[in-house]
């Protein structure tokens, strides 16, 4: 919690020396560290399951099954002495991980082109242009936020299992495609409301100067409003992009020949037939996570700023 | 150019700068049109359709009137054993979730050096991907050398058998989605940095102490955040899925069967798509009451200071 008296006392106006009683001062730095100690207490217990993932996904299976005794070892463990990376190779190659990683980067990556280009044409549409229904629309779109896959789900599945198409059971499922159109549909009310929230903030005057300067919508959209949208843009990107990584559901209801799955339905499917060879399963597991946690350290400030607007999209 | 401009307006007497605005809206929109028609308005409506019928995708569809729901309220035996599941997990949970995710941040908006390493470190369990937590929590878990149990015996607590005791089960669920409540932790920092620094001047210069400022300063002012969070929490908690669909499949004797397991099994496994549907649109309904309250209970029991912002 902020606390108001470290901003209100600390310098004397005019003087510019700090006057805070000795004791006063000992006491603040005894809270300073024990506000340290907690907060490194909690990141440890929090970080602690993903240590021990890393560490496990490192260590030959015989130590994987030993039990540290007493809290030396128990941290001791979590530093295996003698990393085994081979763990990696073994369990990527066992199952056909490339094909897996492929299929969900294909997914990730259309997907998020997807949602980009056509939600922010409806975004800018809602934010700039005027037309009739703009408002009802809008409301529709805010309510489909509500809206949850369970209840779509079904008669998706059927309509993509109805329509003739590539598969071997000569409709769309067991292919990527139903995990991809939708996203160059719109791609969800959720980024179309963060990007018009984020167009209304644009000068107006841009984009009249360019049209007077006799540019289409079109290109306002393009020229104009886009490229001043950077960070919701990337904000966007990496929703979109850990969103799919780590979407389940659905892919578990599409997909069901194994050269068509992703990395997270495979990584489940490797659980099920390898539940005890725990080093290769938590290599196999590291292998999934590192990617979307190396995204969210690089742009974190984008991916909080999105969350935070989900908060204002709710009320 | 302004000649050009001239030239096209006479091509198009009929089409004012105004029409060009909406028919160029139109065109910004119409992906989306088709998106909401195609993945929301169509699927809502078939479902609704699909839940007062029988249909595997192999024989017939053949419309069977209310059936669904009056089987699924009088004669499924694993209908209120999912709801039961569910609910405890929730109401259980979701409070659980709140608090824990209220006591992380308010530390993180104190103006501590190296706040923001303090703050990607409690965030990073959330992003973890959903099925690789899973896995992970699996061995976690495992009764023999899991680390639950060596951290138990840590502290002298004799070894569990967490998601495979019948009376655990569900607790340990708790434990493992209190892990991630990153989400809701973000929230709640954002709106303990929209609360002004003069009103805990303010509260001071009357004497609050520290408890006395967060219990009448802090709390009024984030509650629409916690209300947000609690709502979010159990429309979220509602739909828990792929953490029982991987680690347990609905197991002990049915303590993790939770009601979206179910709905997916009927669904995807016994082809009983209408039945499925039916309980889809129990789902949405209580999803939609506690939408409901969202909107409409937020205005009498939560304290909103400016509206002008939104």
């Amino acid at each position: 919690m902020a606390d108001p008296s470290i901003t209100l006392d600390t310098q004397t106006p005019g003087t510019g020396v700090r006057v805070i009683p000795a004791s006063v001062r000992a006491r603040r730095i005894g809270g300073t560290v024990l506000a340290y100690a907690v907060m490194i207490a909690v990141s440890i217990i929090l970080i602690l399951p993903l240590l021990w993932l890393f560490a496990a996904s490192l260590k030959t299976h015989q130590l994987v099954l030993s039990t540290p005794r007493g809290f030396g070892e128990f941290f001791q463990s979590l530093v295996p002495a003698d990393p085994q990376f081979v763990n990696y190779s073994e369990a990527l190659t066992r199952r056909p991980f490339g094909l897996w990683t492929r299929n969900t980067m294909i997914i990730v990556v259309t997907a998020t082109a997807g949602t980009l280009l056509s939600a922010s044409m409806a975004a800018y549409a809602f934010a700039r242009l005027r037309f009739p229904g703009r408002q009802l629309l809008f409301t529709i779109t805010l309510s489909t936020l509500m809206l949850p896959f369970i209840v779509t789900m079904i008669p998706q599945f059927l309509m993509f299992s109805k329509i003739p198409g590539p598969s071997s059971a000569g409709n769309w499922t067991d292919t990527l495609m139903p995990l991809i159109l939708p996203h160059w549909l719109g791609g969800g009310a959720f980024y179309i409301f963060l990007m018009r929230q984020f167009f209304t903030t644009i000068p107006r005057e841009l984009d009249e100067a360019a049209r007077i300067d006799g540019a289409g919508f079109f290109r306002s959209y393009w020229q104009i409003t886009l490229p001043l949208s950077g960070p919701v843009l990337a904000t966007v990107t990496i929703f979109s992009f850990i969103t799919n990584w780590n979407d389940f559901l659905a892919p578990l209801i599409y997909l069901a020949s194994r050269q068509n799955q992703t990395l997270a339905l495979g990584l489940q499917t490797f659980q099920g037939e390898f539940s005890n060879e725990h080093h290769l399963l938590m290599a196999a597991s590291t292998t999934m996570t590192v990617p979307v946690l190396l995204v969210f350290f690089f742009m974190q400030k984008y991916f909080l700023r999105g969350f935070v607007m989900s908060g204002i999209a709710g009320r | 150019m302004a000649v050009a401009k001239e030239s096209r307006r006479f091509a198009l007497p009929t089409l004012s700068i105004r029409h060009r605005e909406a028919v160029a809206a139109y065109l910004f929109v119409m992906p989306w049109i088709l998106g909401l028609l195609i993945f929301a308005a169509y699927p809502v409506g078939a479902s609704l359709v699909l839940s007062f019928t029988q249909w595997d995708l192999l024989t017939e569809i053949k419309y069977v009137g209310a059936d669904n729901y009056v089987k699924m309220f009088t004669d499924d035996r694993y209908f209120p054993i999912t709801m039961g599941n569910t609910a405890y997990y929730t109401f259980i949970g979701v409070p659980l979730h709140t608090l824990v995710a209220l006591l992380l941040a308010v530390p993180l908006t104190s103006k501590l050096r190296g706040i923001r390493f303090f703050r990607t470190a409690w965030y990073v369990p959330s992003v973890t991907p959903a099925v690789a937590a899973a896995v992970l929590w699996i061995l976690i878990y495992h009764p023999e050398f899991g680390m639950a149990n060596v951290v138990l015996e840590l502290v002298g607590i004799p070894p569990q058998r967490w998601i495979f005791d019948q009376t655990l089960a569900k607790p340990s669920f708790i434990l493992m989605s209190l892990w991630s409540v990153g989400g809701q932790m973000v929230i709640f920092i954002a709106a303990l940095q929209g609360v002004p620094q003069q009103l805990y001047e303010a509260a001071s210069i009357d004497g609050a102490g520290r408890w006395g400022r967060f219990m009448n300063v802090t709390l009024p002012l984030i509650s629409p955040a916690t209300f947000f969070n609690l709502v979010i929490g159990v429309i979220a908690s509602f739909q828990i899925f792929t953490a029982a669909y991987i680690m347990t499949r609905g197991g002990p004797a049915n303590q993790t069967l939770f009601f979206v397991l179910q709905l997916y099994r009927n669904a995807f496994q016994y082809l009983k798509f209408g039945y499925a549907s039916a309980m889809a649109w129990v789902l949405f309904v209580i999803i939609l009451f506690f939408t409901g309250l969202q909107f409409f209970g937020a205005r009498r029991w939560v304290y909103y200071e400016a509206k002008a912002d939104e």
